[in-house]
């Protein structure tokens, strides 16, 4: 073993504040993601007596989802499993397009940590501020600046873990529980593991989770190509860097070619390439013949990455692309007076066009195409096989499983018995009875085991189970032959609807 | 594998491994991940003083706890059943034949009757209670000694013609081998096996021989006898298959189906409660003198509304 350390610790991060366009759609997105969030319980949808009217709630004593004017039962979480499908393709899609967006905008992740960063900087400044304090000693006012953010960051921290308990039961009688803490346990302990996961991991670990963490930047790799577009430096536009504007007017107008190393610039350092480690960069920077790039060596793309990262060494894991360096470099070219997009969202196929002076291809370009559009129609496919299956959701809901232990019965006079479980399943807010009925022009009789009649009546949002008597009489042909069919009628006593399912008769044959 | 090297690129120590020319670095660890490490470990080893956690040959380690699961399970079961024990009480003590009037205690009674059921019941009269060749069927409205839910249960408590059990109901079918010739065998087959097609039972060379070998049993309009437990021959169902061959034998050597009288085994909770889960299958009789249910139901196609409208 060498002298390495066993462990590191982590290298704090101050990001800098920045404004631009791209930070602006990020507040946004945070809002928007929050609101959703936290408001997202308190919705109302009325849903009739003795329903729930939360319009968002996910019922697992009863083991229903409401979702506005949809509820989902047990047997339907197939539109669970396809919203999570789409879920999932939508990330593929949005991957493959731009790269690690989602980590970048949306994931609650940089959100909260987004968040926490906002605090931090109100209460302690901007990142100068934050460094200082961070490398002082522990004074009265450290602590206090300190003791004040975790504070703040913990009211979010719980206020996060309090809304998440909301989606599970009626959210004002579980808050009027909270405050006369009369809450169940399990409510208390889900908010204290959010409260101090979101603490945590929000105010403290932050890049790290995302580095160490979590797998989708593992995964991301397989599913970026050099079509898609992610955050990326010109380095044929920006290298050679230097500082001085000055400088750069006096080389202005030298336009001799340097050579370039692999296709890149010689300034980035290439293992085994002579000429190419950051030495040499530094040496041959105020001798180099070429006219200078428009990288200025500023460090306003590094100071401002809530990852930590220099995106002028290339593409790399940790990069969410968030784009504030994209902003930060934006506003310096700006400055210098030189077009924007020295850091930009360009796919890695551009590369060697631009490089060779060719114009950038549009953006949209890059989003619409065959990958991509597979992915949306897939998506989208999914997405409309859902909503007609809501639309055709039959308003009885009978499922009927012929019994097969045994195929028949035949009865004393001959007649030849089936049996069938079937379910029955009342949606509505008060009881219903079904009259349980067999096809017109079928031979058999309907009977229900140890009931009177063939009513079923079913308990308001309820299902009923219930075993039901096919009995076909002995010189029938249904009793006679192998396997006939038979259908079996219901129909909703209080409002007239009815529906039928098919199944099959096992006769003597069998 | 190759040796440790320093890659010049970050100055950092190699582990050594290397796939198709990739280099791993050594880089150190998160120290965040490293102390969550640390405590994963030392959870592990309160873990294993505390729970049962080291197989050995025959046990585990016990634990400092002295939790299982097999504990939480017996103390489990314990619990359901002293929750149970009105339920079993009230079964005992109800007249059986007024148990669908209280609907709780019959679905408790068949719920639990099912389990019995499968447990005892399943290796004769099958998992689906639909017998086999000289096993009753259980689904059909045939019943040898009667099928009110207290026939069925005196059935289940005493067994069939056994004899540890001096209440076990009895009747024994002698073989006619060496009664009968061979040829009137044969004819009184083919006579019984026309029985259910409405042949009268006391009509022909076959019709004289029942008269005077079984008709004394099974009735002289073969309707059979249920304080003998003699089965009706006029209906579809047969115990022991209608074919010639099987009808032959049977007639020759006489069959001798016997149950186990289950109070042995059995509570006379458990006794009631597979009777009511047997009576319930689909074959079970209301008692004497109670009008049988009215199960018809017509057409929606026909039905006029209000006809079976619940109150
Ligand atoms: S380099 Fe940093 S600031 Fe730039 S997109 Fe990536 S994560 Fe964001
Ligand atoms: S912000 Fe732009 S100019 Fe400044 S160092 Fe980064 S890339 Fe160069």
């Amino acid at each position: 073993m060498s002298d390495q350390p066993l462990y590191v610790s982590r290298i704090p991060i101050f990001p800098r504040r920045v404004s631009g366009s791209y930070r602006t759609l990020k507040w946004w997105m945070m809002g928007l993601t929050l609101a959703i969030y936290y408001l997202t319980p308190w919705l109302r949808w009325d849903r009739g007596p003795n329903m729930p009217d939360q319009a968002v709630l996910i019922d697992l004593v009863n083991r229903r989802f409401y979702f506005f004017w949809i509820d989902i039962w047990p047997h339907e979480f197939y539109f669970v499993a396809g919203l999570l499908v789409m879920a999932g393709l939508g990330l593929f899609l949005f991957t493959a397009a731009l790269g690690r967006v989602w980590c970048g905008y949306t994931c609650p992740q940089t959100v909260w940590t987004d968040l926490f960063l906002v605090v931090e900087r109100w209460v302690q400044g901007d990142r100068n501020a934050r460094m200082k304090l961070h490398n002082a000693p522990w004074t009265a006012r450290k602590m206090r600046l300190k003791g004040t953010t975790w504070a703040i960051w913990l009211l979010i921290g719980l206020a996060t873990g309090g809304a998440w308990v909301f989606y599970f039961t009626d959210a004002p009688t579980l808050a009027r529980d909270l405050v006369t803490f009369q809450a169940p346990g399990m409510a208390w302990f889900t908010i204290a593991i959010l409260t101090f996961t979101t603490f945590v991991f929000g105010g403290f670990m932050r890049e790290q989770v995302c580095i160490y963490m979590c797998p989708w930047p593992r995964i991301q790799a397989a599913m970026m190509d050099e079509g898609t577009l992610t955050v990326a430096y010109r380095d044929w536009r920006g290298e050679p860097r230097g500082k001085g504007l000055r400088r750069r007017e006096a080389a202005a107008d030298l336009r001799v070619a340097g050579p370039l190393v692999g296709g890149r610039s010689p300034l980035i350092p290439m293992p085994g390439v002579p000429n190419t480690t950051t030495g040499a960069r530094l040496e041959t920077a105020g001798q180099d013949t070429r006219p200078p790039g428009d990288c200025i060596d500023c460090n306003a793309c590094v100071t401002v990455c809530p990852m930590g990262i220099d995106i002028r060494d290339g593409q790399q894991m940790a990069c969410i692309t968030c784009a504030l360096c994209i902003d930060a470099c934006d506003q310096v070219m700006e400055k210098i007076g030189r077009p924007r997009g020295l850091i930009d969202y360009v796919a890695l196929s551009d590369a060697p066009r631009e490089a060779a002076g060719g114009a950038p291809i549009p953006a949209w370009r890059h989003a619409v195409r065959p990958r991509n559009l597979i992915y949306f129609g897939i998506w989208a496919g999914i997405g409309i096989g859902l909503v007609f299956a809501l639309f055709v959701r039959p308003e009885i809901e009978m499922t009927v499983a012929p019994v097969r232990n045994p195929t028949f019965v035949t009865l004393a006079d001959g007649s030849v018995r089936n049996a069938y479980d079937v379910r029955l399943r009342n949606k509505n807010g008060e009881a219903r009875a079904f009259l349980l009925s067999p096809s017109m022009g079928t031979a058999a009789d309907v009977s229900i085991e140890s009931r009177p009649g063939s009513v079923v009546r079913v308990p308001a949002d309820a299902q009923e189970r219930v075993r039901v008597y096919l009995t076909a009489p002995a010189d029938s042909e249904m009793a006679r032959e192998a396997a006939s069919d038979a259908r079996l009628w219901v129909e909703d006593l209080a409002g007239g609807a009815r529906a039928h399912v098919d199944t099959t008769f096992n006769g003597r044959e069998n | 594998m190759s040796k440790r090297r320093i890659d010049p690129v970050t100055g950092t120590e190699t582990t050594g491994h290397q796939w198709d020319g990739i280099e791993e670095l050594n880089n150190p660890l998160p120290r965040w991940w490293l102390w969550t490490f640390y405590a994963t470990c030392v959870f592990a080893l309160i873990y294993v003083i505390l729970y049962p956690a080291i197989p050995l040959v025959r046990d585990a380690t016990g634990g400092a706890l002295g939790w299982s699961t097999r504990g939480d399970v017996a103390a489990e079961i314990a619990e359901v059943d002293a929750s149970q024990a009105d339920m079993r009480e009230s079964l005992v003590s109800i007249d059986l034949a007024a148990l669908d009037e209280n609907e709780a205690l019959l679905s408790f009674a068949t719920n639990a009757g099912g389990a019995v059921f499968r447990t005892n019941c399943s290796q004769c009269h099958g998992s689906g209670a639909a017998g086999a060749i000289g096993y009753p069927n259980l689904l059909d409205d045939e019943w040898l000694w009667g099928g009110t839910i207290e026939d069925i249960a005196y059935t289940v408590r005493h067994g069939i013609r056994n004899e540890n059990d001096p209440d076990a109901r009895w009747s024994q079918m002698p073989g006619f081998a060496e009664i009968l010739e061979k040829e009137e065998i044969a004819t009184l087959v083919v006579h019984v096996q026309s029985l259910p097609e409405g042949q009268d039972p006391l009509a022909g060379a076959g019709g004289q021989l029942f008269d005077e070998n079984c008709s004394s049993c099974h009735g002289m309009d073969a309707g059979g006898d249920r304080s003998l437990g003699a089965p009706n021959l006029t209906d579809a169902i047969w115990l022991y298959g209608n074919s010639t061959e099987r009808l032959t034998q049977l007639i020759e050597r006489g069959p001798f189906g016997v149950m186990p009288p289950w109070s042995e085994r059995l509570s006379e909770a458990e006794v009631r409660a597979v009777a009511a889960y047997v009576h319930g299958l689909g074959g079970g009789e209301a008692q004497v003198g109670e009008p049988a249910d009215d199960t018809a139901a017509g057409n929606p196609n026909d039905l006029m509304l209000g006809d079976e409208t619940p109150e």
